[in-house]
């Protein structure tokens, strides 16, 4: 079944076009990769399916239309977004952060309840969680930016360039909570990535963006022993 | 030193309504990076219609509640009309719009009401209590203590709340507040709401000590904005502690500084804004960036 399904979509930054008429879907509980070089249009992508940027096109998510809606309707529709740079709020708490990812969510019983669900999953942020997120370090930053995130209850999980910036060792323990989270617990996942080889074999399907037009798309494993791909977009 | 003790507690009751004014700059400083120019204007117009409903024969109390209400919705009229469409315009732009807004409030109120001085009631008893050897009026208690109800409250409602935390979130990013589902511009909108019921606390605190004019508070908003400077423009409880420090500071200024004396008191405001820019320009407990015009 379809989640996600992007016609012809197009955005701009002003005067620059950043999209082209790009289509693609991804289905319910798909782990979807999507590479490409600097300045590909990757994170505009990500920006225009949570309504940060402007574009034109269609977006259909969960058998409703996107286009029209402003950011907050797509998250309460079930779309999460962590941008690049973690995008969380610095001089807030651990737990704020996490309570901030819920702000959509009315039931505190519920939410309390999920704080203590992902607090599981990520032991680090429940030992920080009256620290300032300002004051954390670059991967638990990113493991609080995911797991806000997931405090929305979203269906698809968005996450643009989780490895900028981290350790082999952290981002490999970041990619191990989105198998986790894929396999578990059957989320759907969109995940931006420069790092295609890291990124490939986690995904299941991938899309390769090059100057604002998908120029490829296919199986993960395939694309991974496909040198023609690598050599062309992903310059390995 | 009881004098010294008295100019104290008269400079604190005095502070605490800057502390008032300067939370309402601070409140919208902060959510909409602008300074509110007519802030203390339309604190004025709330007092006066205060004042009208008194006159009609409403109970007091039930003129303070109605024109809290009110002030709250005409904040967000202000908001949704003037600055609203001027987000991400030039700072130069939304300063000469929030001093529109002082015009405009100040000629509003001086065309329904004129400009004549009127009587308004305090809303604390008279007399004073000895504290000390010290006489404390009741009606500087209450100041202070208005002031720190009000105060407090919104501390526990930002602390604690979920409107709190979305409001301050607003204030810190739109955009990642936006990502989080966070209705950004009806936060904002709450806060030009709460920062015109503040201010209208504000004058109706002071509004029995210098009578009710047009002009009334126009003294005052030096003030709120120097205690604002002193506390730092992102902190509402440096808006509290750079208040009450610019009151004692005009208190005791006036009265020990031959050559200030009564008559020149705004002029330790003022001179306090320039020594704090020079100094400290975040303020005590501010972190705002520095923007040079």
């Amino acid at each position: 079944m379809t989640l996600l399904d992007v016609r012809g979509l197009s955005a701009s930054y002003g005067k620059v076009q950043a999209l082209f008429d790009c289509s693609f879907s991804v289905g319910d509980g798909e782990f979807v990769a999507l590479l490409g070089a600097n300045g590909a249009g990757k994170t505009t992508m990500l920006r225009a399916l949570s309504g940060i940027a402007r574009s034109s096109g269609t977006i259909s998510f969960d058998g409703q239309r996107l286009d029209a809606r402003p950011p907050e309707e797509r998250l309460r529709l079930g779309i999460a977004h962590v941008p690049q740079g973690r995008g969380t709020f610095a001089e807030f708490t651990v737990d704020e952060n996490l309570s901030l990812g819920a702000i959509t969510l009315s039931d505190a019983a519920q939410v309390r309840r999920d704080k203590e669900r992902w607090y599981q999953t990520f032991p680090r942020l429940r030992e920080r969680r009256n620290r300032l997120a300002g004051n954390l370090s670059g991967g638990e930053q990113q493991m609080l930016a995911v797991a806000r995130a997931l405090m929305s209850r979203p269906k698809l999980l968005m996450c643009d360039e989780p490895s900028l910036g981290l350790a082999p060792a952290i981002t490999a323990e970041i990619f191990e909570i989105f198998k986790d989270l894929h396999k578990r617990h059957r989320m759907t996942l969109l995940v931006v990535e420069q790092n295609a080889d890291l990124t490939l074999q986690f995904a299941d399907t991938a899309f390769v963006i090059e100057t604002g037009h998908i120029v490829a798309t296919s199986p993960a494993h395939e694309m991974l022993h496909n040198q023609d791909i690598q050599k062309s977009y992903l310059g390995v | 030193m009881s004098l010294f003790f008295q100019l104290v507690v008269s400079g604190l009751a005095s502070g605490a309504i800057y502390a008032a004014l300067a939370i309402a700059l601070v409140l919208i400083f902060r959510a909409t990076s602008i300074v509110n120019f007519g802030q203390g204007e339309m604190a004025t117009f709330s007092a006066y219609c205060t004042w009208q409903m008194i006159n009609w024969g409403v109970p007091v109390w039930l003129s303070l509640l109605i024109c809290l209400a009110a002030s709250f919705i005409v904040g967000i009229i202000v908001f949704r009309s003037f600055i609203q469409p001027l987000i991400g315009a030039p700072i130069e732009a939304m300063v000469v719009v929030t001093l529109g807004l002082f015009v405009l409030f100040q000629a509003v109120t001086m065309w329904i009401w004129g400009a004549d001085q009127r009587a308004f009631p305090s809303i604390f008893p008279d007399g004073g209590i000895a504290i000390g050897g010290v006489q404390v009026r009741i009606s500087a208690l209450g100041t202070l203590l208005a002031l720190a109800i009000a105060a407090l409250s919104i501390g526990l409602v930002f602390r604690f709340t979920r409107l709190g935390l979305s409001m301050r979130a607003s204030a810190y990013d739109r955009t990642k507040s936006m990502l989080v589902g966070i209705k950004v511009q009806r936060m904002l909108m709450l806060g030009w709401g709460l920062a015109a019921v503040i201010g209208m606390i504000a004058a109706v605190l002071i509004a029995p000590r210098l009578l009710l004019s047009p002009t009334m508070m126009t003294p005052i908003l030096f003030y709120g904005l120097a205690a604002a400077t002193l506390g730092g423009w992102d902190s509402p409880f440096g808006a509290v502690v750079g208040g009450l420090l610019v009151g004692v500071a005009e208190s005791l200024g006036g009265s020990y500084l031959p050559m200030v004396g009564a008559e020149l008191r705004i002029v330790v405001p003022i001179a306090l804004t320039l020594i704090i820019l020079l100094v400290k320009p975040v303020g005590l407990f501010g972190s705002y960036k520095v923007t040079k015009l």
